[in-house]
């Protein structure tokens, strides 16, 4: 059991888009570094959750405590320590892996040589080195998404959020995620990642939270690695 | 903790320099629309000297600005392609800086355009348009553009119909700005008294300032949802 102080917190957290609600007044609390599968079919607010949590959407009513800081009024100091690996990439086509990752650290303040210290170290990480000269136009979905988690992670988050990262990769790019992502939680950093597909829980996620009609239906330790039971009637 | 603004403007404007140089997405679009429509007004003005002459000045401009719709719309639907939008907007730097930064990048692209346009319609249209006081114009008039075309761009790239809805909604904002452009490059070219065309461009050059103290202040409510 996790007994790591919080670092995030939800309070009656609630997101409507015109009269559609999608989340409606969650309460929860993530303890630092914990591994949280942020559970719900589709259309159940998963990645309206994340994007709340990223700051780049703001709650209806409610509020979202990050390290302590105040969102949305305080998202600046979040911003830097949080990273986000979403549907898309967010990268940009025509820059090279190398110029995608020196950008995006330039914006986040690293200075020169720790940041070319750090492209090297995560590109090497996520299996890219040898093509850290290429355009990011020219990769495969499974690179890109190794790319967008060496963006996500180059500026050291203590946050990492993933909004379906598994989508669209084939075996060898889920298992080298799945290898990523235990590296990431090993170091010690917070983890929420979304999927609507029970068989990609990682293995070392150890906490669900599942969504069901902008309600929280599940929120507890994963028990088995089969939360088949769970989900259904956290979802029903 | 927040990244100091000018290096944000500088990543940004030198990240959209190094993508442009390596893809030719936007000045040469721009460049060969502006060639097409000076030679298309060229043909159809060839019969009437007097009225090419009269007409040069709003050639120019309407040339200028259909130009630059077509390259703000691009400019930000690179941003929007693969969300890296999302991703600027993650960092910890001011919105305004994001501002900057494309506005910027989106100023040299046009200025390029426009100033290759110049010695073009000199050539053309038989008139000096290489005039140190056409270029400030030019420079004046671009930089206005580009400060508006920006933050529209930001908001209309976001719909199904960007492509149509640029101009729909920059046209009538940017009218008195480009009517004021036209009677400045006027006046010039036609050897009026300098008081009777420097009051237009200290217009220009005081409209264009206006516009980017706005833009700085509403683009954080233009990109936050």
């Amino acid at each position: 059991m996790n007994e790591a102080p919080a670092i995030i917190e939800a309070e009656q957290l609630s997101k409507a888009y015109g009269d559609l609600p999608v989340l409606r007044g969650i309460d929860f609390t993530v303890r630092r570094g914990e591994f949280v599968a942020l559970l719900g079919a589709n259309g159940s607010g998963k990645s309206t959750l994340l994007r709340l949590l990223s700051g780049l959407s703001k709650p209806t009513a409610g509020a979202i405590r990050i390290g302590g800081w105040e969102m949305p009024r305080e998202a600046m100091a979040v911003r830097a320590r949080i990273g986000l690996v979403a549907h898309q990439p967010l990268l940009y086509e025509n820059l090279t892996a190398r110029e995608n990752l020196d950008f995006f650290g330039k914006l986040y303040g690293i200075d020169r040589n720790e940041r070319e210290r750090r492209i090297n170290d995560l590109l090497r990480s996520v299996g890219l080195s040898k093509r850290a000269d290429s355009r990011a136009r020219t990769f495969s979905r499974g690179m890109k998404q190794r790319l967008s988690l060496a963006r996500a992670s180059l500026h050291q988050p203590h946050v990492l959020l993933l909004d379906e990262p598994y989508s669209g990769l084939d075996q060898a790019a889920i298992e080298r995620l799945d290898e990523m992502l235990a590296a990431a939680s090993g170091a010690g950093r917070t983890i929420i990642m979304s999927t609507h597909q029970l068989a990609r829980i990682p293995p070392v996620a150890e906490r669900a939270l599942v969504l069901a009609r902008g309600k929280i239906g599940y929120d507890d330790a994963i028990l088995s690695r089969d939360m088949t039971e769970i989900y259904r009637s956290a979802s029903a | 903790m927040k990244t100091p603004f000018i290096n944000c403007v500088v990543a940004i404007i030198s990240k959209d320099l190094r993508a442009e140089i390596r893809a030719r997405e936007l000045v040469s679009v721009m460049a060969l629309f502006a060639l097409l429509s000076i030679l298309v007004f060229s043909f159809a003005l060839e019969l009437d000297k007097g009225a090419r002459e009269e007409a040069v000045s709003g050639v120019l401009w309407v040339t200028l600005i259909f130009a630059s719709l077509l390259g703000f719309n691009r400019s930000m639907a690179q941003e929007r392609e693969q969300g890296v939008l999302d991703a600027l907007l993650l960092a910890p730097v001011s919105r305004a800086a994001i501002f900057a930064g494309k506005l910027l990048g989106n100023f040299i692209f046009t200025l390029i355009v426009g100033l290759a346009l110049l010695p073009l319609m000199t050539a053309l249209y038989g008139m000096d348009l290489l005039d140190g006081w056409i270029i400030l114009t030019t420079a004046f008039g671009l930089f206005g553009f580009a400060t508006i075309g920006t933050l529209l761009a930001t908001m209309t790239v976001q719909t199904r119909a960007r492509e149509a809805l640029l101009p729909i909604a920059m046209l009538p904002i940017i009218l008195p700005f480009l009517l004021t452009a036209v009677r400045a490059t006027k006046g010039i070219l036609g050897g009026a008294p300098a008081a009777e065309w420097q009051a237009p461009l200290g217009m220009l050059a005081a409209i264009a300032l206006i516009y980017l103290v706005l833009c700085l202040l509403l683009y954080e409510y233009i990109v936050e949802e």
